[in-house]
Order: C-alpha cells, then sequence, then structure tokens
C-alpha cells in the first residue's frame, strides 16, 4: 500500500505501476460530464492554479446542504470514465494534472496524454459511495454550481486514505488490457 | 491493512425504530378506495438505497473467501463490505447512483392503479427530497434535470409494472438499477454467427459469456446476471430485469435451468476478471435464467447486468394490513 498526498510531483508519479494499491490524501476536484466539456474548449485561466499537480475524481455525489451553510458528501463513488476520453489528454496536458480518478478505466488518446505528462489513472470501487464519502474529510469549495449544477460542479474536497487502485500508468501499461485479453483467450477455451 | 470484515447489519428493531411509518401502521384492505401507500412505498425506498439484502452480501463474502487474503480482489471485496456497513448504519445511499427506480406491483382487484401510481411518484419525490435517492431522471437531449426524478410529460420514470392477480395481499417490489450496469446489458439475436450461436442452450451460453466478456468490470463486477430466453424485443428485456428480484442462491424451479446456472456461474468466474475487473476468481455473483415463448421466426437472449450493489426489496401489506420487507 502507497500513501501519497497532493500536490504530486512528476518523479512520486513515474515511480507507480499498474496493480499499485494507493491510499490518497489531501485536496481532489470533482469534474465529470460538463466539467470536462468546459475544460477543453474554454481553458479557463483560474482553473490552473486549482489543478497543477492535483488529481481530478469523475464523481457526481450526492450532498447534503447543511443548515450552517456547509456541504457534506453522502455517497461519493466513481463514475464510467470512458466519457471523458475525448477531453481527457488535453485537459491533463494544460493542466498538468498528475492523476485521474474513475472506474471502468480510459482509452489510447487517454493512456498517451498520461505518458506525455507524467499521470496516472486511478481506479476507485464503483458502488462504495458511502465508505469513499465516509473518507471525504471536508468540502474546501465548490466552482461552478450555479451554472453545472451540483452532480456536474467541480467540487473541491479534502480526502484522508481514499483506496485506489493505479490501473494505468505514465508508462503505457493498463491493468485493464491486461485483464481484457487474459479474459477473452479464456472466453474462447469455454465456448469452444 | 485490510481486516477481513464481518458483516453484520443493524437489527430489525433498529431499522424499525427509523421507519417513516408510525409503529403499528396498518392498511385497511377493506376500502381499497381510500388507501394511501405512499408513505410505505417511501419506507420501502429508504431501506431500499441503505441496506443490501442478506443473500447479496452473503455472496460477496464467498466471493472474498475465493481470493487470496491481501490480494486487490480481497481488498476490493472488503471495501465493498465495509460500505455496505456503513450505509445501513447511517441509512444513507449504498451507492450515489441511485439507479433507474423500477416497481414490480401486485395487487388486489378493485385497487385503482392510477391511484396508486400517484403515491409512488410522491414517494419517490419525497425520497429526493430526503436524499435517499439522487435526482436521475434527464431531457434525453439537453440533460436537464427534472430535479425529483419525475418524467413529467410521458411518466417514463419512475418505472412501474402492475399485475393483478387473485390474491388479497398487496406486493411492492423495488429495484434500483444504476446507469453503469445498465450500459452494459446486451440482447443476441440468435443464430448468431459473430460468435458461433445457434439456436439451443449452447448458443445461449455463448451469448451469456460474450456479454461478461465485453462488460469487464464496466457494470461493478461482481455483478449478477438477469437473463430471458425467447419473448419478443421488449418482453424479453423486462423478463431479464424482473428475474433478478429472485433471491441468490435459491433453485430455479426448472431443474435443467438450475444445473445451467450453476455451471455457467462457476465457469464465468473462471474468466479471471474479478472485482471491478482488477483480475480474481469473482466475477459473477449468480446467474438468474428464466425461458419464455417466442416467436418462431424470434429468438432472443436477453441480458441484464446488476452491478454488485443490487438494492432490490420486497413490500407486503398481508391481507389484515401488516406491512413486512423482506
Amino acid at each position: 500500500m502507497i500513501r501519497l498526498t497532493t500536490p504530486i510531483t512528476e518523479v512520486q508519479i513515474r515511480q507507480l505501476k499498474v496493480g499499485d494499491e494507493v491510499l490518497l490524501n489531501g485536496r481532489v476536484v470533482l469534474s465529470r460530464d460538463i466539467g470536462h466539456k468546459f475544460m477543453k474548449e474554454q481553458k479557463p485561466e483560474w482553473l490552473k492554479p486549482i489543478l497543477e499537480n492535483m488529481v481530478i475524481y469523475h464523481c457526481g455525489p450526492v450532498v447534503r446542504k447543511n443548515p450552517d451553510g456547509t456541504w457534506t458528501f453522502v455517497a461519493a463513488g466513481p463514475t464510467t470514465s470512458i466519457r471523458e476520453e475525448p477531453y481527457q489528454a488535453d485537459v491533463i496536458e494544460t493542466y498538468k494534472v498528475r492523476g485521474v480518478i474513475g472506474k471502468g478505466g480510459m482509452g489510447k488518446k487517454t493512456s498517451e496524454g498520461l505518458q506525455k505528462t507524467g499521470a496516472v489513472y486511478l481506479h476507485a470501487t464503483g458502488g462504495a459511495g458511502s465508505l469513499l464519502a465516509e473518507r471525504v474529510k471536508r468540502v474546501v469549495d465548490v466552482k461552478m454550481l450555479e451554472e453545472f449544477g451540483s452532480p456536474e460542479a467541480f467540487w473541491i474536497i479534502e480526502v484522508e486514505d481514499f483506496p485506489l487502485v493505479v490501473t494505468m500508468d505514465s508508462h503505457g501499461g493498463s491493468l485493464h488490457e491486461i485483464v481484457a485479453q487474459q479474459s477473452q483467450e479464456r472466453a474462447k477455451a469455454l465456448m469452444g | 491493512m485490510s481486516e477481513c470484515l464481518i458483516p453484520t447489519l443493524t437489527s430489525n428493531e433498529v431499522v424499525a425504530s427509523k421507519s417513516v411509518l408510525p409503529a403499528g401502521w396498518k392498511a385497511d384492505l377493506r376500502n381499497l378506495k381510500a388507501l394511501d401507500l405512499t408513505q410505505p412505498v417511501m419506507e420501502l425506498l429508504r431501506r431500499t438505497t441503505s441496506r443490501l439484502p442478506q443473500d447479496v452480501i452473503d455472496a460477496l463474502v464467498k466471493g472474498r473467501a475465493a481470493e487470496t487474503e491481501g490480494s486487490r480482489a480481497f481488498n476490493t471485496l472488503n471495501d465493498m463490505v465495509e460500505n455496505i456497513l456503513l450505509a445501513d448504519g447511517n441509512v444513507t445511499p449504498l451507492c450515489q447512483d441511485t439507479g433507474t427506480v423500477i416497481f414490480f406491483v401486485h395487487h388486489p382487484y378493485g385497487l385503482s392503479q392510477r391511484a396508486l401510481k400517484q403515491q409512488i411518484r410522491e414517494a419517490v419525490a419525497q425520497a429526493t427530497k430526503n436524499v435517499w435517492l439522487r435526482p436521475n431522471c434527464v431531457e434525453a437531449l439537453s440533460g436537464k434535470n427534472s430535479g425529483n426524478n419525475m418524467d413529467p410529460f410521458h411518466e417514463g420514470h419512475p418505472v412501474i409494472h402492475f399485475e393483478e392477480w387473485d390474491r388479497p395481499e398487496i406486493e411492492i417490489a423495488v429495484m434500483l438499477k444504476g446507469g453503469g450496469c445498465e450500459n452494459v446489458g446486451a440482447q443476441y439475436r440468435l443464430p448468431d454467427a459473430s460468435i458461433g450461436a445457434g439456436r439451443d442452450l449452447k448458443g445461449v451460453r455463448k451469448c451469456i459469456i460474450d456479454a461478461v466478456v465485453k462488460a469487464q468490470g464496466q457494470g461493478c463486477s461482481p455483478g449478477i446476471l438477469g437473463v430471458a430466453i425467447g419473448g419478443d424485443r421488449v418482453t424479453s428485456y423486462e423478463k431479464s430485469k424482473e428475474v433478478i428480484l429472485r433471491k441468490l442462491g435459491t433453485k430455479n424451479p426448472n431443474p435443467a435451468m438450475d444445473a445451467f446456472e450453476k455451471e455457467l456461474t462457476n465457469d464465468l468466474n473462471t474468466l479471471g476478471i474479478g472485482p471491478m475487473g482488477y483480475g480474481g476468481n469473482t466475477t459473477i455473483l449468480g446467474v438468474l435464467v428464466e425461458e419464455m415463448f417466442r416467436h418462431p421466426a424470434s429468438f432472443y437472449v436477453s441480458i441484464s447486468y446488476m452491478c454488485w450493489s443490487s438494492r432490490r426489496r420486497v413490500m407486503t401489506i398481508g391481507s389484515t394490513g401488516e406491512v413486512s420487507f423482506d
């Protein structure tokens, strides 16, 4: 188990290999479909200091607003990442993002982006909405809440021991490809 | 780092103490016209979103025992168990994707479906307000969220299937089916030359293996497969969802199909996809199959993939009006 705290350096990222289990600490920025389209097309400057050397999390949380105006994450598991494939590599490069958390893995273009900039894809356990919300220690801020709506907004949170698996590394490795290939071969034998 | 968690859910007494229903609430089934099930349906949703059925938990624990302690697969299944305990204890959604909300209603003669539909819709809107459900109903093209899980024009969401029966009780089953697993469902038309599947059980088997390999971990494996053989395109898919209501570990009434389910589950768990597609011995928790009739020219195999967080629950209002949940 490897402990990482954001902001993360490129050197730290280059040491990670497919299959490594990571406990992530520190700030993480949530973004999904509308946010990624917005980042690629508009490239807003104000996001640069928020995202540099940081980690993006593909997640549309269930959030409760407390009477004192603060927010609490109630359920916050990962959403399917492949929808961000058209945008992810550009976002990583533009904003020097060091990691992307999601589920299901991503494609070739993102893999190339990870290699070029020095970033990793971190897989969270899908469906573990309660557990992952429990590891969110604080909601620091939220951007574009009015414009995008709650599931799509840029939530900036602080996490503690967020359990993840490196399934795509910065050297072109992909656990998704390995498992897919092996299971396809086994399926051929089963269908025989 | 992961200690092996023993999943013991909160007791029925604790669950009942948090109920939205007043203690001793009873329906008056002699007066079906005045019946209002809004609150019982809310309670059904509260329990379904936060509490996984025991048979699913047992299957996950059995899966964890089949993995090497400390492996990625083991740790992932352990995280799933921890998640189940947290959601149950806090009465919060197991998953932020509280899914498409699908109801299966059986009712006696004399009950108004129109009235019950309104009550179910009100209960879903209330449950959304209470943060038990995420607003998951958006306009197809614009993506605009209706905010309360209601499809305002065509009443396509929540999905409600009604069936009248000759018994006095009312039974309402609900299933919360997430988008990730819905997206990896598949329908095959046999014969299918691309996978060498003919119009027989061997062909059906090939379709199921193919669908699971294509799904990889994307449907949040280890999943549960609902399979319908036959029907038309619509009834076939519908049936493939309804069969997911059957408890894992229960026998298929058709002995040949029962043997097929068991053998296939074992075979699918040799694919090595594992929890979340990280590799491992636990790819599928169960296969549930039902055969239907079909048009002679059409042979459909429909597969609905349910994620490991298989949120389903049945509420029964007995003949004397008492409510029970299973």
